[in-house]
């Protein structure tokens, strides 16, 4: 693998690139070696409640093991239209929001969803801020036992979340029992309101089971809640021929009709069961090396907040696939993995793209299903033009109805200027169709409502 | 929720007979509750009071990374709450020896509750239907005046740590009458010590004349002794009326402070909200003295149900299943502090001091570490001064006063420093100091100590509010400035000024998602924060 990517390099250098393109490769090319791991799924534990102030103990729960509680989604789902109708409403009063929606928790294994998000809030007060100290002095808290003065007792690595994206944790820092089943609901709920899925066809729809509408198309003789005119008058008639009150066709005397309670047809309210148009979505992500940090973390956080919006909006009806690519595509069963894999290994943006074109000609996706793509990066590929890709990329214009890419460029680095912005700027077909692709460029220190900003953007 | 059964209740009353009869002091009645998980969801935001008003940041999750503490300063899991009858919490599947042990644990804290001074001011009524009644006139108001007031709770709980409990507190004790007047005080006390900076001798001479004035003099006394003390200092009389202007009565209590003196809170259509700003000030006062005594109060409880658990007759088989729970509750951990092993041990270790008369001069002055090992005059005096520790003391007088070098030796205490290793990139932790000193330090450091934020209406323009935040070596956390102005600017009704201190240098986001400064040394600047129609603006002074 090592040798194949190394040579391949030597070829893209051999053909010419710029010096600083040359050592972001080299230095991706290092982090081939190592694996796409997963987390461990369990918490680095801290040594002891070094982090933990002593006013955080409580009776209840030290004496009696009483567990922390949240309050549940059911609860939250309810009272959340309600607390963001207040935060509109504060706007309009003159003060800034102070809802935070998108509070991020780590998604559960297994192929649903476990992205619940909770409304949060700060209550803000005069307070001493003990953060501000010199640098490299993590402060101090209490001790005991043996050890000298000077001894180092524990250690603790300082980029454990750095670099294996999990979200921003919960309010309290132990997200476990925020995750419940309840799929992406809150979010998703709240999102909804801002967007909907671009150039929906009704291409394949498929009966639903779950939608009704109700319409009065039933016909019921003898009652009914709205009389069906033109249906009673041909009962009507049926009847008086067969009663013999129509001797003569051409000369029709409705006077002579006898009317029957049982020939009047009226319409009542009946349910239907709703077509709805079917959605695929590709989540494809860069987990190269250079993906490091908060680049990763923002194009997750964003992946997730649309994620989130789509089980909501367009549950059962929208499915998502999702991508990772370093120098190779794979397609990975579920979000927690697309979520959760590391980061290692070159940067081939090309090749997350075609193995969506392959995915949608081999099952024959393009028949029935709306297709979008989301794809997120930090900019950088090894592949300097571009060709291959937009290359995939016009293949997939001809059937996808939405192609979006995030760009999370790193600090110090203006965005437009990433070898993804300008290959696909230079490419023509984000200005020739911008009905079907967008590009979205966010700094690396972005925060959530920039995020949901972009998602505006690419699907608006 | 529902009360203990009476089987759960004839033991409560056991315990109380134990714990009375070994000298812990409490009323008579006690609400005891099953509370289920669905009773805690909606306690926990309530602090535990079932009656606390209604405010829909109860029904949100609550950032609180940043300074938790400082924010809410009161444990949103208490098992006892300080209200008459006091009430107290219990899973519905205890054991009954652990609800022995628990019940010994709760009365202590009632004992400490209905005793301790820094509690003087709940003791006179039932908060909890106190509690009632301001939730039903808030529902009025929202009823009436909807969504602002809830804007008047946020902002006024905005400011609800600077209530000045202390001085609130000082006025139960000492009257007004019994205090000297407010010239004399300051008199003595700023103008002779600051401004005229008088020799000792010479201030012991004013002291005299006045003593001479109040014997000779009678009620005319101060008269007499000021015609005076203004011959000789003829600009007495403008300082003293500059000082009281800059320095009014309740300075240190801004929420009283807005009260008694925002004309925006006094116009006829905002009367309402000075409801509002009572109720949220009172209902900060009553929580205050809970976060101040944790150490003391879990210390003292955990003594308390440790004594007395052992010497009950009726769990006889049970203690080994205590010693589990207990040893889980009172450890000490490796790197951190845990409120209950550090008071417990501080209590026991003072009785035993106590007991063998080692508070004592000729103690202190031992210096042979073998004699202070076997000083033991067997006075005995133990018993009584963990009562007096415990009525009369807080957190930070308890530590001041007792937490002494023998007992960090005696239980291997240290202070726990982190610092980063650039190379490997971890955090280490490591033994910092095992003195005394620094373990003082370092733990009255980590205690509840909001902003010292003080009224001063000589600066700033006519018509606006200055406050001075008096700096104690850490600023404010920034990010809330802004919020927090905001809401004193609505109620005091014109433009805010706050002076404080802040790190001069750009402050960069690294390791771990603390703020740290680059460069090792932090220079602080003073600087006003502006607030005026919601815009805040910054200058340096």
């Amino acid at each position: 693998m090592r040798n194949k990517l190394t040579k391949y390099v030597e070829e893209l250098i051999a053909a010419g690139i710029s010096p600083e393109h040359e050592a972001r490769i080299r230095a991706e090319l290092a982090t081939v070696g190592r694996t796409h791991d997963l987390p461990s799924g369990k918490e680095t534990p801290g040594p002891g409640g070094g982090e933990r102030s002593f006013f955080d103990e409580g009776d209840l729960r030290v004496l009696q093991e009483t567990a922390q509680c949240h309050v549940n989604a059911a609860v939250l789902a309810k009272s959340l239209d309600e607390l963001l109708e207040r935060d509109r409403q504060r706007e309009k009063d003159g003060f800034p929001r102070k809802i935070q929606v998108g509070k991020l928790v780590k998604p559960g294994k297994g192929s649903k969803g476990k992205v619940v998000v909770v409304p949060a809030t700060v209550e803000e007060k005069l307070i001493h801020d003990p953060t501000v100290r010199p640098s490299g002095d993590g402060g101090e808290g209490g001790g005991s036992g043996d050890g000298k003065e000077g001894e180092v007792i524990g250690e603790q690595p300082v980029r454990g979340e750095a670099v294996e994206p999990g979200g921003t944790g919960s309010g309290q820092g132990e997200g476990e029992s925020h995750e419940l089943e309840s799929t992406a609901y809150d979010l998703g709920k709240t999102l909804s309101e801002k967007f909907q899925l671009p150039n929906l066809k009704d291409k394949g729809k498929k009966r639903s089971f779950t939608r009704y509408t109700y319409d009065l198309t039933d016909k019921n003789r003898g009652f009914g809640q709205v009389l069906d005119k033109k249906a009673t008058l041909r009962k009507i008639l049926e009847t008086n021929i067969a009663l013999g009150n129509l001797p003569d066709v051409s000369d029709i005397d409705p006077t002579r009709f006898l009317i029957a309670p049982h020939d009047k047809i009226y319409r009542v309210l009946s349910q239907e069961k709703d077509y709805e148009p079917q959605a695929m979505l590709f989540f494809l992500r860069d987990y190269s090396g250079s993906m490091a940090g908060k680049a990763t973390e923002l194009v997750v956080s964003q992946h997730v907040l649309i994620y989130s919006w789509l089980l909501y909006q367009y549950a059962g009806q929208a499915e998502s696939r999702f991508i990772l690519h370093d120098t190779e595509a794979k397609e990975v069963p579920d979000f927690y993995t697309y979520y959760n894999s590391r980061v290692a290994g070159g940067t081939q943006v090309s090749s997350a793209f075609r193995l969506v074109n392959d995915i949608v000609q081999k099952e024959n996706l393009a028949k029935d299903y709306n297709i979008y793509v989301f794809h997120g990066t930090d900019g950088d590929d090894w592949d300097d033009s571009g060709m291959k890709t937009v290359d995939e990329i016009r293949h997939m214009l001809g059937y996808a109805s939405r192609v979006g890419v995030t760009i999370a460029a790193h600090s110090g680095q203006d965005g437009v200027m990433t070898t993804v912005a300008r290959f696909l700027n230079s490419s023509g077909l984000l200005k020739n169709k911008p009905e079907l692709i967008r590009m979205d460029i966010i700094q690396e220190d972005a925060d959530e409502p920039r995020l949901i900003e972009g998602i505006r953007n690419l699907i608006s | 929720m529902e009360l203990i059964n009476q089987h759960t209740k004839n033991i409560m009353e056991g315990c109380k007979e134990r714990a009375r009869s070994a000298g812990l002091s409490f009323t008579d009645e006690s609400l005891e509750y099953i509370v289920t998980n669905r009773d805690l969801l909606e306690l926990s935001p309530k602090v535990m009071i079932p009656t606390l008003y209604d405010y829909w940041v109860h029904d949100v999750d609550v950032l609180r990374e940043k300074g938790k503490y400082e924010l809410y300063p009161h444990n949103p899991y208490e098992t006892v709450i300080n209200t008459r009858p006091p009430i107290s919490f219990y899973n519905d599947n205890n054991p009954d020896w652990l609800n022995v042990m628990i019940f010994y644990h709760v009365l202590a804290h009632i004992d400490f509750f209905q005793n301790n001074l820094y509690f003087r001011h709940t003791w006179d009524y039932d908060f909890a239907g106190q509690a009632l009644s301001d939730k039903r006139v808030i529902a009025k108001f929202r009823a009436e005046k909807g969504r602002w007031v809830d804007y008047v709770i946020e902002f006024a709980r905005g400011i609800d740590n600077l209530v000045d409990f202390h001085g609130g507190l000082a006025e139960l004790f000492v009257s007004r009458e019994t205090e000297c007047s407010p010239r004399l005080n300051y008199y003595f006390d700023v103008f002779l010590q600051t401004e005229k900076k008088v020799s000792v001798s010479e201030y012991i001479r004013e002291i005299n004349r006045y003593n001479y004035c109040l014997e000779n003099h009678g009620e005319q006394a101060e008269k007499t002794f000021f015609s005076d003390a203004e011959r000789r200092f003829p600009e007495l009389e403008a300082r003293f009326t500059r000082s009281e202007e800059s320095h009014p009565a309740n300075r240190r209590d801004l929420l009283r402070f807005l009260l008694d003196h925002s004309e925006f809170l006094s116009r006829d259509e905002n009367v309402w909200m000075r409801s509002v700003l009572e109720i949220v000030r009172k209902t900060s006062v009553f929580f205050q003295p809970q976060i101040r005594t944790k150490i003391i109060n879990e210390g003292w409880a955990s003594y308390w149900h440790e004594f007395l658990f052992l010497q009950d007759d009726r769990i006889q088989g049970h203690e080994v299943d205590f010693a589990r729970v207990h040893a889980a509750v009172t450890s000490l951990p490796r790197v951190g502090t845990n409120p209950y092993a550090l008071g417990m041990r501080l209590f026991s270790h003072i009785k035993e001091q106590a007991d063998k008369g080692r508070f004592s001069f000729a103690f202190q002055r031992l210096k042979n570490a073998d004699g202070r090992k076997q000083f033991d005059t067997g006075v005995a005096k133990g018993r009584d001064l963990i009562f007096s520790v415990r009525e009369n003391l807080c957190d930070y007088l308890f530590l001041k006063t007792y937490l002494d070098q023998d007992l960090l030796d005696r239980f291997k205490l240290f202070v726990a420093g982190k610092r980063l290793d650039q190379q490997r990139m971890v955090w280490q932790y490591y033994v910092k100091s095992r003195k005394a000193d620094d373990y003082l330090r370092m733990i009255l450091e980590s205690l509840y100590h909001p902003p010292a934020i003080t009224v001063d209406q000589t600066r700033g323009v006519q018509g606006s509010l200055y406050l001075v935040h008096t700096f104690e070596g850490k600023q404010l956390v920034r990010e809330y400035i802004a919020n927090t102005l905001m809401g004193i600017e609505f109620l005091w009704g014109g433009p805010v000024h706050l002076e404080t201190t802040e790190a001069q240098v750009a402050a960069t986001w690294s390791a771990g998602g603390m703020e740290v400064i680059q460069d090792g040394e932090i220079t602080w600047q003073r600087v006003v924060y502006s607030m005026n129609e919601k815009v805040l603006s910054k200058k340096q002074l």
